[in-house]
């Protein structure tokens, strides 16, 4: 089943520069893809267009059933709770500690606080930080902290996450333990999206890869056909 | 219990942004108590006037002088032709018999007296009057020219001019007030709005990270209208004692009347409780427009 489906899709910014021309893409439910491409050929506006922080200029996008092109911006948390996303530079609350930010995301949906706290203790030993719940962002190593961001992302059982570039800030060490709890989310059930730069990982990771260049896809090697 | 979960935890948020965000908090509650300390003011002020301006229309009076030829049959006659006027009711309209206005003239006076102790009923120069107060004094003019029609009344006098003029600078007084508080009230609310707006912007990334996980604009939303809310209740605190006490005072002080006798004030109780209500509803209201207008900006709504 397609989780993903983009038909046509044109994007053009306010300013007259148009990101991507065109473009079809399907994502099937449980796929772990790479978006791969130079800087500035439409790989993050593609995945923008994906958690509907940016819209298309013309075409057609439907994630997990919502039409997102067509959603007004009152309504974008419905698609937003079917998502997570992971960033570089993580998005942590600097003043709430690793469980604390994870809850945040329950807290928010307005969780009764028990089911929070099991959500939370499942998610955080899931990504391996188990032992530095009540930590600071700022105790914590960059690898750990991009794994609370994930374990954020993850919380409320997304069926899709969304990755730009998470190991962007790691060294090859910490990249691949990243890519280790991203492969085991996927392994659960969660469709993985994730845009990087570091080929290194492309390679080992042998999953399906989608090569960008100036916003059009030129390749879509198949799992494990990228070398 | 989710909507209850939501919005204790957004209670429990802006409490906590209130006292995070200590000096623009204050300056927004200072900005609303200094508003409201006026409004106070103005209520006052304008529910006086207006009080005082009934008092005054209530007490307007036409008086009306019958020729001192006419005999009583015919002064009956003029009594029934004012009773037929419209804007008149007739337990409203008094006859007045020269000799008793002559009397109370004598009274108030010695020199009245000395002069008009010998006068007979018939050598007196005194007119007898009807005294005549009208339905609605917005018409007292068109009233009285109809009956300087009634042939037997000489003339009539009510005082023209000067009570239309008193009325017409309290109506003045009022109008002003009104619209100086209601200029007050919108500066205060986008004042507000602006403290909000800094505020979220320290804030920017929470709202964010808010957005990214699924909270709905109006779960974003609800911690900043309620903190909003509170400014608007502490900001009215300082407003709803000063008045309390200040009317309490200024009542006790001038003993009811104002500057003079005429002028009754309000009796305090339950007055100043009104007042305070007033208040705090406007400081609650202009508190959470101020913060849903900063918000939503923000949320790109």
């Amino acid at each position: 089943m397609d989780l993903i489906r983009l038909r046509n899709i044109n994007k053009t910014y306010k300013n007259g520069v148009t990101a991507i021309y065109d473009m079809d893409l399907t994502i099937k439910k449980g796929e772990f893809v790479f978006l791969i491409g130079e800087t500035g050929c439409g790989k993050s506006t593609l995945i923008k267009m994906l958690y509907r922080e940016e819209k298309p200029t013309k075409g057609k996008i439907i994630v997990g059933g919502i039409n997102v092109a067509k959603l007004r911006n009152s309504k974008v948390y419905k698609l937003r709770r079917k998502i997570g996303v992971v960033f570089q530079n993580f998005q942590l609350l600097p003043k709430l500690t690793a469980y604390e930010n994870v809850a945040f995301a329950l807290e928010v949906l307005g969780l009764p606080k028990d089911e929070i706290h099991k959500k939370v203790v499942k998610v955080l030993d899931l990504v391996g930080l188990k032992n530095k719940a009540k930590h600071y962002p700022a105790q914590l190593s960059g690898g750990e902290q991009q794994r609370v961001a994930i374990a954020r992302a993850i919380v409320n059982g997304p069926k899709l996450l969304i990755c730009d570039e998470p190991t962007g800030n790691l060294d090859p060490k910490k990249s691949m333990e990243i890519m280790e709890v991203l492969e085991a989310i996927n392994k659960l059930g969660t469709t993985v999206v994730m845009v990087t730069h570091d080929i290194e990982i492309v390679k080992q990771m042998n999953k399906r890869v989608i090569l960008l260049n100036s916003g059009r896809i030129v390749k879509d090697y198949e799992e494990g056909t990228y070398k | 219990m989710k909507a209850l979960r939501i919005f204790s935890r957004s209670i429990r948020d802006s409490i906590k942004s209130v006292f995070r965000n200590f000096s623009l908090s204050i300056a927004s509650i200072s900005c609303i108590t200094i508003t409201l300390i006026v409004v106070a003011v103005s209520i006052v002020l304008s529910y006086s006037v207006e009080k005082f301006t009934k008092l005054i229309e209530k007490d307007v009076t036409i008086v009306a002088f019958i020729d001192n030829e006419k005999s009583d049959e015919e002064i009956k006659g003029i009594e029934k032709e004012i009773l037929a006027l419209d804007n008149i009711t007739p337990s409203n309209v008094k006859f007045r018999d020269k000799m008793d206005i002559s009397e109370e003239m004598m009274e108030s006076s010695d020199v009245f007296k000395g002069i008009m102790q010998d006068w007979t009923k018939e050598e007196s120069p005194i007119q007898n009057t009807y005294q005549i107060k009208v339905d609605n004094i917005d018409h007292i003019g068109e009233t009285a020219k109809e009956l300087e029609k009634i042939s037997g009344i000489t003339s009539v006098k009510y005082g023209a001019g000067m009570v239309e003029q008193m009325v017409s600078i309290f109506d003045t007084v009022r109008k002003i007030c009104i619209v100086i508080v209601v200029a007050l009230i919108i500066v205060t609310a986008f004042l507000i709005a602006n403290t909000i707006k800094i505020t979220i912007f320290s804030r920017k990334r929470e709202i964010e990270i808010m957005r990214l996980v699924g909270a709905s604009n109006t779960n974003i939303k609800i911690p900043f209208i309620t903190e909003g809310l509170f400014l608007g209740i502490l900001g009215s605190i300082l407003p709803v004692v000063a008045t309390i006490l200040g009317y309490t005072k200024i009542y006790e002080h001038f003993n009811g009347h104002l500057f003079v006798s005429f002028i009754t004030l309000e009796k305090p109780y339950p007055f100043v409780l009104y007042i305070s209500g007033v208040l705090v509803v406007i400081g609650m209201i202009v508190g959470m427009f101020g913060s849903w207008r900063a918000v939503r900006k923000y949320l790109k709504i």
